[in-house]
């Protein structure tokens, strides 16, 4: 198994992380990392999915998730030409003795101290997950008392977008049309008190709507 | 312009725009103000059924036999969870339907309030899409979103779950959308030119190619297209169980049903053919056996309108999305143009003939009980034969679905409703009313068993009210038929929890006759003929005929689950030859 990225657009609706994330559990696959979040369009989400799949579930997983009508786009983002980034929350002991080889951890990997307690400090950090690993394995030794990260997010390099597609509309269905046989029982007269016109059904439609006959 | 309405009169108003004639459904707390102005409506007729699931399998029949999109409607919590299974069938056989359900009033939602059900997340799994609307102002665009996703593409089941209150707020500016705003629902319908051209040359370059045909076809309407396609270059052709009637069962080129419960000719056209030619059809595992002996000298060419059922199970050689009806019809002029352009037809006669002595050698088949008790599959031939192939048949469930898949005439498309996908008991009843609301010049048989028919038989009394005539055969061998012959084959003939007792009880003339319809009685061969005859012949009230048959009769061929095709047999433990090897 390899791990991919997912870019998804997806429309920002009500409900669709969920109809996402159900649909990548009942097909029989795990979530390593999910972000999600606004874009450029306030009527758009973006998701980045990480997930451990080989090559071929990988497509029918993609093809499984462009069928939900919420999402509009799906891109695998290719690692070598992609920037990823977590954030990564740790709360580390520190006290007069260590607190100094701590702060050196934080200048070497460019992190940020963001709460200093008498015996703990809490360090901020960003980077794509190697850099935040190898930071943690640095500062375990410490001690960590708790630590939080978010999903990954990533961006292809380059101008390119992957969102600059508009959201069009689709033309309207034209109303189903009356075909074939009336129903079985004609409606007792003076049932109906009000009578909607139906818009007239565009003409050479009507064949459309019954299974060919023959 | 637009004008001013209550929620409710929006959500009527809306379905009317939508070309609904029919609504099946029962009312309720929740969706009690759509009611209201239904009364109104001159357009909709709703048909008050007796259970939400058989609203649901009325409206799939309904879709089914008219090609339009059916429609039920059910109220909040259990209305709704009614209406899970009609559901989750339509979503399998890619039935096109619009479910609307009452929901509790916005405030209430998420506070466990009396009849709350999250339906929309439970139908999430097993509908195309589902809408929540809060907001009376959406209705009428949900309303079309709806029946656009439903019809359109893959067909399948829309969910809408519309507020109490919503339908209720008034002062709602009604206005049916000229455009859907749909971004992410792009359905590709037009094959790519380059695959078709792709198909065409494998077809020319094979000697043994087979078309295996599935529902696909029939919801394309594409039968004469596919007729077509076939005598272009006589290649044979199999019907899967959602496609019997997609080429008429006389047409020499048909091979028959593959499957499980195949003929021998359709099984052994698979498994020896160099190329399939799959036409809306997706390699369910009753049909493929076990996977990795399925056709395993074929190359393939998938065609779908759904790209996800395209290398799911097997993979494909060439794949093409597109709706079948146009795949075929570019298939037919590519495969013209390649034949100019080789200057030469191919011929598959040697191939179709190796396949004809095996049509010939193998029929599907049946022998009389010895006890001189009625054979079920003389029953259904016998329905089949009076009542015609312009007739409407609908299933239940097992092995009366297996013989009926046999041995009833499929000469048309859209004469053969059943629960395929998801193998829904107690199908039958509902869909045949359904299927005869939507084609009342029609006569329509459900051919159910003993134990499906227990399952839905209150919608007789629907049937009785509203003046839907139907006919029932109830193949009754007093058993789970099916489940009774995977006891006797595989468990010993230990049979556990698989005897009805309903040669006893219930007695299904008389129930039929308390249900408002006629209820005849059948047990000999002799009387066969005229207690079909007199079912026919009543043409004001639903019929149920209680044919009283054998009980140990079983389904053959038969290949066991989890086995290859290749070990099809014909009866038990009879293995048919092919070309002097085993198949």
């Amino acid at each position: 198994m390899s791990k991919h990225t997912l870019s998804i657009l997806v429309e920002n609706k009500h409900g669709v992380l969920a109809r996402v994330a159900a649909l990548i559990s009942r097909r029989g696959f795990n979530i390593d990392s999910l972000a999600v979040g606004p874009t450029e369009h306030p009527e758009v989400s973006r998701m980045t999915i990480a997930v451990s799949v080989d090559e071929q579930p990988l497509e029918q997983i993609t093809k499984q998730l462009n069928k939900l009508v919420n999402v509009i786009k799906i891109v695998e983002l290719e690692p070598t030409q992609t920037v990823q980034r977590e954030l990564l929350l740790v709360k580390v002991k520190a006290d007069t003795l260590t607190r100094g080889q701590v702060l050196e951890t934080v200048q070497l990997f460019r992190a940020k101290v963001v709460d200093v307690a008498p015996d703990a400090i809490t360090i901020e950090a960003t980077g794509n997950p190697e850099k935040l690993e190898a930071m943690l394995r640095v500062l375990e030794p410490f001690g960590v008392r708790e630590l939080v990260q978010s999903g990954m997010v990533a961006i292809g390099r380059g101008s390119r977008s992957i969102s600059d597609r508009t959201l069009r509309p689709v033309p309207v269905p034209p109303p189903h049309v009356q075909t074939g046989p009336p129903n079985v029982q004609a409606r007792p007269a003076g049932a109906g008190s009000s009578h909607h016109p139906v818009p007239a059904p565009p003409p050479g439609r009507t064949a459309a709507a019954v299974p060919n006959q023959h | 312009m637009s004008e001013q309405l209550t929620g409710a009169q929006a959500l009527i108003r809306a379905l009317e725009h939508a070309g609904v004639d029919t609504v099946f459904g029962i009312p309720g707390g929740a969706i009690l103000p759509a009611y209201d102005p239904m009364l109104d409506s001159t357009q909709i007729r709703h048909i008050l059924v007796r259970h939400e699931q058989g609203a649901g399998h009325a409206a799939q029949g309904y879709a089914a036999a008219s090609g339009k999109t059916g429609v039920c409607m059910a109220t909040s919590g259990p209305g709704a969870t009614n209406l899970v299974t009609p559901i989750a069938d339509a979503y399998m056989d890619s039935v096109p339907m619009v479910a609307i359900t009452g929901q509790v009033a916005g405030a209430a939602i998420g506070t466990d309030a009396f009849q709350e059900a999250d339906i929309r997340g439970i139908t999430m799994p097993i509908t195309k899409h589902n809408f929540l609307v809060t907001d009376p102002n959406d209705i009428a665009t949900t309303i079309a979103e709806a029946f656009h996703i439903a019809s359109t593409g893959r067909p399948g089941p829309v969910l809408v779950d519309v507020t109490k209150d919503a339908m209720q707020t008034k002062g709602v500016d009604f206005q049916w959308p000229t455009e859907l705003s749909l971004p992410g629902y792009r359905p590709v319908t037009r094959p790519h030119p380059k695959q078709v051209r792709e198909a065409a040359r494998l077809i020319v370059a094979a000697e043994k190619p087979v078309l295996y045909v599935g529902g696909g076809v029939i919801r394309a309407r594409a039968s004469v297209e596919l007729k077509e396609l076939a005598e272009l270059l006589g290649i044979p052709v199999v019907t899967t169980l959602m496609a019997r009637g997609a080429l008429p069962d006389t047409h020499e080129l048909h091979f028959g049903m593959p499957g499980m419960h195949g003929s021998v000719s359709a099984v052994g056209a698979l498994q020896r053919s160099d190329l399939l030619i799959t036409l809306g059809a997706r390699f369910d595992d009753r049909v493929t056996g076990k996977l990795d002996s399925f056709a395993p000298e074929a190359k393939v060419i998938h065609a779908d309108i759904d790209p996800a059922e395209i290398g799911k199970n097997r993979a494909a050689d060439v794949p093409i999305v597109g709706d079948c009806k146009e795949v075929i019809t570019d298939l037919i002029a590519a495969l013209k143009t390649e034949i100019a352009g080789a200057g030469r037809t191919p011929s598959y006669d040697a191939w179709r003939g190796q396949l004809e002595s095996v049509r010939a050698k193998y029929p599907v088949a049946y022998d009389e009980p010895e006890d001189g008790t009625l054979s079920p599959q003389y029953v259904i031939e016998r329905i089949g034969k009076i009542a015609g192939p312009d007739a409407i048949y609908t299933a239940g469930v097992g092995q009366h679905q297996m013989w009926s898949a046999h041995y009833l005439p499929f000469e048309k498309p859209g004469h053969w409703l059943n629960s395929g996908g998801l193998g829904t008991m107690g199908y039958a009843v509902p869909a045949a009313m359904g299927a005869k609301v939507a084609r009342p010049d029609k006569t329509v048989w459900a051919i159910d068993g003993d134990g499906c028919f227990q399952m839905t038989n209150q919608e007789l009394v629907t049937c009785a009210l509203e003046g839907i005539p139907i006919k029932v055969a109830v193949i009754n061998n007093q058993s789970l038929g099916m489940v009774r012959q995977w006891q006797t084959l595989f468990y010993d003939k230990r049979y556990s929890n698989t005897d009805l007792h309903s040669a006893r009880i219930p007695d299904f003339a008389k129930l039929a006759e308390a249900m408002g319809g006629v209820g005849l009685r059948c047990s000999d061969k002799e009387s066969v003929d005229a207690t079909i005859d007199k079912a026919m012949s009543v043409t004001d009230q639903p019929v149920v005929v209680d044919f009283v048959v054998h009980r140990d009769a079983m389904v053959w061929p038969m290949v066991a689950a989890g086995v290859s095709n290749d070990e099809i047999q014909i009866a038990r433990d009879m293995a048919p030859k092919w070309e002097g090897e085993e198949l």
